[in-house]
């Protein structure tokens, strides 16, 4: 079986954000970054279908140049090989104009199935694999908790995230797109060796020219959406903050709570 | 409500007459058992309130098989119309029934915004839909401004630690969704809509529906706890639970977490609060290393104490919390242990 994963690179969720100086984004300089969080799902779930079915896990990242380092990690842990599509022209692009891109990097070669996370944890529009399923005309899914092969390799029964705790069992046909939430599995570490033979595996870096794409139709050219400015959330009411030491704070907590809000 | 409901005639010119420069809103209802879901409501609203900012006009769109209940209790909002495709096709949900159901009658109309809820069913298919008519997509509103003469919409970035405004570019129809909370289902004026059919074309599948199960676990219900010790990702691992244990106990507390620590395995999936979890609305709720995602707020908003130990002094989830502490959880929960040890003594 012929898998591509399409990753993409966010910054830590742990990490102190500070905005850029035109507001319109947050600061990168400084900023660690790392896989998105159900990508990394998506990027396992590849690598245990190849395992059973012999074949050959194909990553994608769309990004600036810090994106060859989740690449690596991503050939650490056993994709065979990783396509970049680095290109100025890609940047700042909205759900369709990341598909756009990536369709054409992804129809060069032929897969069985294109793995996505569900949403990503920094503009989070939960939207780029099903779109890039629509540029197939493949069927697709999102929010996928369980993919079995089915039918000698003709579909797959796909288990679909539903609200409140439930579950959608469904048969999809191949070629398909699935979109992996995270908790699907248990994502494996990269051992020594897979760190050493990353660096020796095909990393191909592409441009929009190499695709022949209009660089207006991709990136901040080609998307409907434009961000203005990013901000952090008011508090509203806002919480009453506790101050002092551990100790302090606990006390005149618990005190708060038997007097004020009356609950213990 | 009236139970007469009649579907008249689709007259195509009536989609395409009206007048160029009166903007068109539609609303794309979900629904789950005979009844409109809430966040329908919700979407409701919001639309009535873009269309009263844009001096344009809402209109709801419902699909399903057998819609004449819904499609009744969708006519008593203030809608200029309530646009229906009824076929048995449509009795189960498909992401690709669903867009080959809507994808002809938006182009016909080519209304300006078409909102939906923002559920996994709209996520699964409206994006979809996008790319099919080439419509713009704005997943995740929670509110829109047009004070400064331009209209602008907010939604969470960053998981919620930023919110962007948005600006959308170019001509054509736009597709958004509205997220759980932002906009008062009470909020949506009620009113006597006409109910009219919406002409569509083949309606086909690409999924077969094989069933449903729940997800499991232990099935530890915990709406009906009174206090919930919950913990997120900052607890740091399995290894690390006992002292939040500790604190639970004395407290006569449930434990929940947020999804990240189901995911891990610290805990198991019937603990897991949020959208994909459970909703709790206990007395007081205790955040502990949470960031407060809305995915997690979702499921816990309605708790009537929320305190927060976190220590990001700027995450979101001091925003609803009662109280809050910045600092390390692995100093604060001891010490909370030891102030309710001191109460009792
Ligand atoms: C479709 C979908 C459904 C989802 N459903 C759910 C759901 O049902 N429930 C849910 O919870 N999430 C859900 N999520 C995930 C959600 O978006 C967030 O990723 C998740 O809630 C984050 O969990 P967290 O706050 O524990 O982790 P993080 O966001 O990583 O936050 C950890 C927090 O701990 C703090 N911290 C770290 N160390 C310490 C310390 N020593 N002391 C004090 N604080 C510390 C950090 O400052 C940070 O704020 C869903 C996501 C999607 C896309």
């Amino acid at each position: 079986m012929r898998i591509a994963v399409c990753i993409k690179q966010v910054p830590d969720t742990e990490a102190r954000l500070r905005l850029r100086q035109d507001g319109r984004w947050v600061d990168e300089e400084d900023l660690p970054f790392v896989i998105n969080e159900s990508d990394e799902y998506a990027l396992e779930e590849a690598l245990t279908l190849a395992e059973k079915t012999e074949g050959e896990v194909v990553v994608f990242s769309l990004g600036p140049a810090r994106v060859k380092e989740a690449l690596r990690k991503a050939l650490a842990l056993g994709a065979h090989r990783a396509v970049h599509l680095r290109d100025e022209a890609f940047d700042g692009g909205d759900a369709l104009a990341t598909a756009r891109a990536l369709h054409a990097a992804l129809s060069r070669e032929s897969f069985d199935l294109i793995l996505t996370g569900s949403q990503s944890d920094d503009s989070g529009y939960g939207a780029t694999g099903s779109v890039l399923a629509g540029f197939f005309g493949w069927p697709h899914a999102w929010l996928v908790m369980g993919i079995d092969l089915e039918d000698g390799g003709g579909s797959l029964r796909v288990v679909r995230e539903m609200e409140s705790g439930m579950n959608e069992i469904v048969r999809i046909a191949l070629p398909a797109v699935m979109e992996v939430q995270a908790g699907i599995n248990h994502p494996r570490y990269a051992s020594l060796k897979g760190i050493m033979q990353a660096k020796r595996k095909p990393q191909e870096v592409l441009a929009a020219a190499d695709l022949s794409l209009d660089p207006a139709a991709v990136g901040a050219a080609g998307s409907r959406l434009e961000v203005v400015s990013v901000a952090f959330p008011q508090s509203g009411d806002g919480a009453q903050m506790i101050e002092g030491d551990a100790s302090t704070a606990a006390k005149t907590l618990v005190e708060k709570l038997r007097k004020e809000a009356r609950v213990l | 409500m009236s139970q007469d409901v009649v579907f008249q005639d689709v007259v195509s010119q009536d989609l395409m007459s009206q007048d160029v420069m009166s903007k068109k809103i539609w609303i794309v209802l979900q629904h789950r058992e005979g009844r409109l879901h809430r966040m329908s409501r919700e979407a409701i609203a919001a639309g009535q309130r873009l269309a009263a900012a844009l001096s344009g006009q809402a209109e709801a769109v419902l699909l399903g098989a057998g819609m004449e209940s819904l499609a009744a209790e969708a006519s008593g909002y203030a809608l200029a119309a309530v646009r229906v495709i009824d076929d048995a096709k449509l009795a189960s949900y498909t992401p690709g029934g669903y867009v080959s159901a809507l994808a002809p009658a938006l182009r016909a109309a080519a209304p300006d915004f078409v909102i939906f809820p923002h559920t996994y069913q709209s996520i699964d298919y409206f994006p979809r839909l996008a790319q099919e008519v080439d419509a713009g997509l704005l997943p995740e509103i929670t509110g829109f401004d047009d004070a400064t003469g331009e209209l602008l919409f907010s939604r969470p970035v960053m998981g919620g630690k930023l919110v962007a405004q948005v600006r959308v570019k170019g001509e054509g129809t736009t597709l958004l969704s509205v997220q759980s909370g932002a906009f008062s289902a009470d909020a949506a004026e009620t009113g006597q809509a006409p109910v009219e059919a919406l002409a569509s074309e083949e309606i086909t599948s690409d999924r077969e529906i094989l069933g449903v199960e729940e997800v499991g676990g232990d099935q530890i219900d915990l709406t009906k706890a009174e206090v919930i010790v919950a913990l997120g990702r900052g607890v740091g691992g399995a290894d690390k639970l006992g002292p939040s244990e500790e604190l639970a106990k004395l407290l006569g507390a449930e434990l929940g977490a947020s999804r990240p620590v189901i995911d891990s395995g610290w805990l198991p999936r019937d603990r897991q609060i949020g959208s994909s979890g459970q909703t709790v609305a206990p007395k007081l709720y205790l955040a502990l290393g949470i960031s407060g995602a809305i995915q997690h707020l979702v499921g816990m908003k309605g708790s009537s104490t929320v305190v927060a130990v976190n220590k990001d002094p700027g995450a979101p989830i001091f925003t609803v919390a009662d109280y809050g502490i910045v600092g390390d959880l692995h100093e604060v929960v001891p010490a909370l242990t030891a102030a309710l040890e001191e109460l009792s003594d």
